[in-house]
């Protein structure tokens, strides 16, 4: 389903293990299963993932896991996806799952990130399907001609960006834990009913 | 029969390493991990009640709560998404102080909270010094994000047992599925055991 993740096991020679969750950026649909992972710099794991590991090697991987912040076509929408930073890896999946499935529900996605460069999946984003909206906000730095919001994810961008709360819209939203916090927070003060935002917050953890 | 990663060394613990379950490290912050907003409870509005296989069902208001004998405890506590923190601590009411003289045929609860959130328990697992209702975290009143005004702190299984934002607990003469052990997550959660997910 889209939205789930997998557990990632590293085994040392002695035996000595690490595990650490990762969200999946493929849908269901598709012949591959992609992880996307961001490399943090005191990590345990992810700099293994992209330092040390290589193509042929094996990986332990246990999943797809999680029931709860995931979508599928028949839920409809409208979809409402709020992602800070790392956290539009289940994103990702739920558009392509969506497209994949020919759904026709309504989805938007606010992203912030902090400069155009860290935008992943910034091509893909640019392309969308019909029914997919896109907004962006750059919270460090923007060019010059940037015409998307030039800071973090607010109050006044989820009343101008997200559809109103009389909309019902299915509400997902992923990143770190300062972000979620602030804007689930922000959504319940709109009016939007607790029940209908599902919120992953990622942990400073490798 | 784990498949030996090549190159992957890995970052020992510097703790005492037969304190952390299998599968799990070191945090030293505090992660927050929930699956929605954070409510907002008046402390006017609060109430904790004991209902289900109970002659008299048992409810407090906030002050009556307060006022309550609470202890200072000591736990490592370890979350279903591999991170553990070792030596936290709580200032709560022992459910042993909640439960005391009821007469039940209870085997499990459902603890619910504020925000729909619930989890289910064996009745035992509640007794006998091993879970409180945490009021305190490190000499102060617990934090909204982790749980506040009060929580359930049940350390000896995976933290996702010990619902934040908890209103009462249900006593049930059988087992009733909680929010994430109805969604892929082990219905017991022992940390030791690594139960973590459906078929552990």
């Amino acid at each position: 389903m889209a939205g789930q993740h997998v557990d990632i096991r590293l085994t040392a020679e002695d035996g000595y293990q690490a595990q650490r969750s990762y969200s999946i950026a493929s849908a269901p649909e598709d012949d591959h299963l992609v992880l996307t992972v961001e490399r943090l710099q005191d990590g345990e794991v992810s700099p293994y993932l992209f330092d040390v590991l290589a193509p042929g090697d094996q990986l332990e991987m246990r999943g797809p896991i999680g029931r709860y912040f995931v979508w599928q076509d028949h839920m409809g929408g409208p979809l409402l996806m709020i992602a800070g930073g790392s956290g539009i890896v289940p994103f990702r999946s739920m558009l392509r799952h969506r497209d994949a499935a020919r759904s026709e529900a309504p989805a938007r996605l606010i992203y912030s990130a902090r400069s155009l460069t860290e935008i992943v999946y910034r091509k893909e984003l640019a392309g969308v399907a019909d029914g997919v909206e896109v907004r962006l906000a750059l919270t460090r730095e923007h060019p010059v001609d940037w015409d998307g919001y030039a800071r973090r994810i607010d109050r006044d961008i989820l009343a101008e960006a997200a559809w109103a709360p009389q909309d019902r819209p299915l509400i997902y939203v992923c990143g770190p834990t300062g972000f979620v916090e602030a804007v689930a927070n922000c959504l319940v003060d709109l009016g939007h009913d607790p029940e209908s935002v599902k919120t992953e917050r990622f942990g400073p953890t490798g | 029969m784990a498949i030996i990663s090549r190159g992957f060394m890995g970052r020992r613990p510097e703790v005492d390493t037969d304190r952390l379950p299998p599968g799990q490290y070191v945090t030293y912050d505090f992660p927050v991990l929930s699956a929605g907003p954070t409510p907002r409870i008046p402390l006017d509005r609060w109430n904790f009640t004991i209902t289900g296989l109970i002659d008299q069902p048992r409810s407090w208001t906030w002050d009556q709560f307060d006022a309550l004998p609470k202890e200072a405890v000591t736990h490592d506590i370890h979350c279903v998404t591999k991170w553990s923190k070792l030596d936290t601590t709580w200032t709560g009411v022992s459910l042993d102080v909640l439960l005391e003289g009821i007469e039940t045929a209870a085997t499990h609860v459902l603890a619910s909270s504020h925000g729909g959130y619930t989890t289910n328990l064996p009745l035992a697992d509640l007794r006998q010094g091993r879970a409180w209702i945490a009021t305190g975290y490190d000499d102060a009143p617990l934090a909204p994000e982790h749980g506040g005004p009060a929580r359930l702190l049940v350390p000896h299984l995976y933290f996702w047992k010990s619902a934040k934002w908890v209103r009462g607990i249900e006593l049930l003469g059988g087992d009733n599925p909680g929010f994430w052990e109805r969604n892929g997550y082990h219905n017991y959660g022992d940390p030791w055991r690594e139960q973590r997910y459906w078929g552990d």
